[in-house]
């Protein structure tokens, strides 16, 4: 390619949508939610609902670029949400909030520059965390960013600004968490959230698109031989965890936003794991997509679980989700179950119901029947990696009744 | 003993319940390549086991003991032949999260059966209030335990059959070592040591919570990866290490809310000076 590029020359071509569904899905959520927002219908604890699938919807966005695109395994996610969560609303409490009472400072203004706040110094954090994931390798990395995301929790648990906060009168923080009156007004918030969720999505499948896009998926694929090729490791893997970082600190902010008020010690490594990680992988990994489907459904299943299932019976939530969890990895994953998952999947079924209402290709035209050539391969289907575990082991396993190596003398 | 001595011993006391913890991790990690988050819970079985044969049934301790054992060995088994084994030979991630998932299981099970209330388990009545000799008593206890291990591993037949796996799962395959009988023998090893540190954990605190497996989990795990993960010297030298930083950090008065955040940062600095741990060994990686 003569072409020279820059980091950032894919900005120049404009961005390109593509995997319509995923799109239309959310204008129609947005629209409809906009009428139902206009028309009052649904109650608190919905809208509620709708933001929560939205916030985490953008932080599995953002932990699915680091783990599924990179082939790193971040385990202190939280920490980022909880840094932009705090500089974020912070920052609206108390430099905004003096401007506000001035002269009605809009809120939606002020929602979009602390996200933008929280945001840049959750970034500046991430690129404090890709100095170690220069030098460490998988696990002793995941270790390093749950240390990180529980170092965070505690330096917010134990910080004590209030003394600068209370010239103003009000406390916004104190030892437990930070308590803001900027509340924004809970009928249209969740539509904001659901936008920036969306242009979130647009940016990442026009960034993987790009060749900086497969530059990452090079690296994750093989980091050694992506250096061999050429690829900037250093570059890549530094710009992916800023990256990763800012879209963490919006969604901490987009929660800070939705809740009246909050706590430190909720950004555990348990949220990281739980109610992070679990859901980037339950959605496939490196599947952009499948991570907001599986946001979604998490989302919902806890909440109709937990009306479902009250007193007594509330564990019993925790009890099916930990199963659910358990059997769909294990369906996903397990090699004996292989040639069962290849023929009944969401992609076969997919692909069936695309055959029935879709014409037949005509084969002389070609305008229609080739794929889009700037697509590139599907990146599913050429083998990367040849386990060799999996062939040594299918070949000369012993059977597991046969204590062989016990009776040598 | 001077106040200094009294906190050395607790420190080096607290140090050997992690350690005797961190060998699970580690002793799992080294053989099954797999990080096993849902070790902490077997901590917290052990403890309700405990509680359930000792102050509920009235039992005599040493027989809570054995049984508190001998359920978390059988139990850390069946993790392994139910979510383990059928994901053997897939990617490491998928492992972690169906270990997050059991452990996840393990929590709300016990949390439906016992409920959220934390409960009072006095397995030793003479010995509460009189820290030095509680810390005598696990040190002691530990430092036997981990003798016998190093033993085991070093001496016996199944322990030379353990190194091979760690070595080179292929290759001990092909020499003919049942590797899943191995990996099992590692679970029930790493269960065990960890029924015994929740015995000890209940002389520290005597409280049983259904989250109370994920503190000591978490900080052992740190000390398995503080000693280099895989190795069994480096999780003794990493538990007592965090022991050490714990006790100390607890002393002094400013400090004891940061305690937490000292230890993961001094985990942070251990590993960029040296990215496998202490006396991990470092893999040359191939194309």
């Amino acid at each position: 390619m003569s072409e020279k590029r820059t980091y950032f020359s894919y900005f120049k071509k404009g961005l390109t949508i593509r995997n319509y569904w995923v799109y239309t899905l959310f204008a129609v959520f947005i629209a409809i939610g906009l009428v139902l927002s206009i028309t009052n219908l649904p109650k608190a604890s919905t809208y509620q609902l709708f933001e929560q699938i939205g916030y985490t919807i953008v932080i599995v966005i953002s932990l699915s670029l680091v783990v599924g695109f990179l082939g790193e395994l971040s385990l202190g996610h939280a920490g980022f949400m909880s840094i932009g969560a705090f500089t974020g609303m912070f920052f609206q409490q108390v430099v905004l909030n003096s401007l506000a009472s001035q002269k009605g400072f809009p809120a939606a203004i002020a929602l979009f520059i602390s996200m933008i706040v929280g945001g840049t110094v959750a970034a500046i954090f991430g690129f404090i965390i890709s100095l170690p994931a220069l030098r460490l390798k998988g696990d002793y990395l995941a270790i390093v960013t749950l240390a990180f995301g529980e170092i965070v929790k505690v330096f917010f648990q134990n910080i004590d600004i209030q003394s600068i906060t209370n010239k103003k009168g009000s406390p916004v923080w104190s030892t437990t968490g930070i308590i803001h009156d900027f509340r924004f007004d809970y009928k249209w918030l969740y539509i904001i959230i659901f936008a920036i969720a969306l242009l979130f999505i647009v940016m990442i499948r026009n960034l993987l698109r790009s060749p900086h896009g497969r530059n990452i998926m090079a690296i994750r694929d093989n980091e050694i031989a992506a250096k061999a090729m050429g690829v900037n490791v250093t570059f890549y893997k530094i710009f992916v965890f800023v990256l990763s970082a800012f879209i963490a600190g919006v969604a901490g902010v987009l929660f800070g936003a939705s809740q009246a008020t909050f706590a430190a010690a909720k950004f555990d490594y348990n949220y990281s794991i739980n109610n992070i990680l679990v859901i980037v992988v339950l959605g496939g990994m490196g599947n952009l997509e499948g991570s907001i489907i599986a946001a979604l459904v998490v989302a919902l299943l806890n909440n109709r679980l937990q009306s479902v299932l009250s007193g007594d019976l509330a564990a019993l939530k925790n009890v099916i989700y930990a199963m659910v969890l358990i059997v769909v990895v294990i369906y996903n994953n397990a090699p004996f179950l292989k040639p069962f998952r290849e023929k009944y999947n969401f992609r076969v079924l997919f692909n069936t119901i695309k055959a029935k209402f879709s014409k037949p290709k005509d084969p002389d035209d070609p305008e229609k029947g080739l794929p889009d050539p700037s697509y590139g391969a599907d990146w599913s289907k050429i083998p990367t990696k040849i386990p060799m575990d999996a062939i040594v082991t299918t070949d000369v396993l012993p059977s597991n009744e046969t204590d062989d190596w016990k009776g040598e003398n | 003993m001077s106040d200094f001595w009294t906190l050395a011993l607790g420190a080096l006391a607290l140090g050997g319940v992690y350690a005797l913890i961190a060998l699970g991790y580690t002793m799992v990690y080294g053989i099954a390549k797999m990080l096993n988050f849902a070790h902490g819970d077997i901590i917290m079985v052990g403890a309700y086991s405990a509680f359930v044969t000792f102050m509920m049934l009235g039992m005599p301790v040493w027989l809570c003991i054995i049984i508190a054992i001998i359920f978390c060995t059988l139990l850390g088994i069946g993790i392994e032949k139910a979510a383990y084994r059928p994901l053997r030979g897939s990617s490491p991630l998928a492992i972690l999260i169906t270990a997050i998932g059991v452990s996840y299981l393990m929590e709300s099970i016990v949390y439906l059966a016992f409920s959220s209330a934390p409960k009072n388990v006095v397995l030793f009545p003479s010995l509460q209030g009189n820290p030095t000799a509680t810390a005598l008593i696990t040190l002691g206890v530990a430092t036997l335990l981990m003798v016998a291990l190093v033993l085991f591993i070093n001496y016996t037949k199944i322990g030379k059959a353990m190194r091979a796996v760690s070595e080179d799962r292929g290759a001990a395959q092909l020499m003919g070592i049942n590797v899943n009988f191995v990996i099992m023998v590692t679970f029930a090893i790493g269960s065990a040591l960890a029924a015994v540190a929740a015995v000890f954990w209940l002389m520290k605190t005597p409280l049983v919570t259904y989250t109370m497996g994920s503190l000591p989990g978490i900080k052992a795990f740190s000390a398995a990866v503080i000693g280099g993960i895989g190795s069994i010297p480096g999780a003794m030298i990493g538990g007592i290490i965090m022991g050490l930083i714990e006790t100390f950090c607890d002393s002094i008065p400013g400090l004891q809310s940061y305690t937490m955040a000292i230890e993961f940062a001094i985990l942070v600095i251990i590993l960029l000076i040296r990215p496998s741990g202490l006396l991990g060994k470092t893999k040359r990686e191939k194309v």
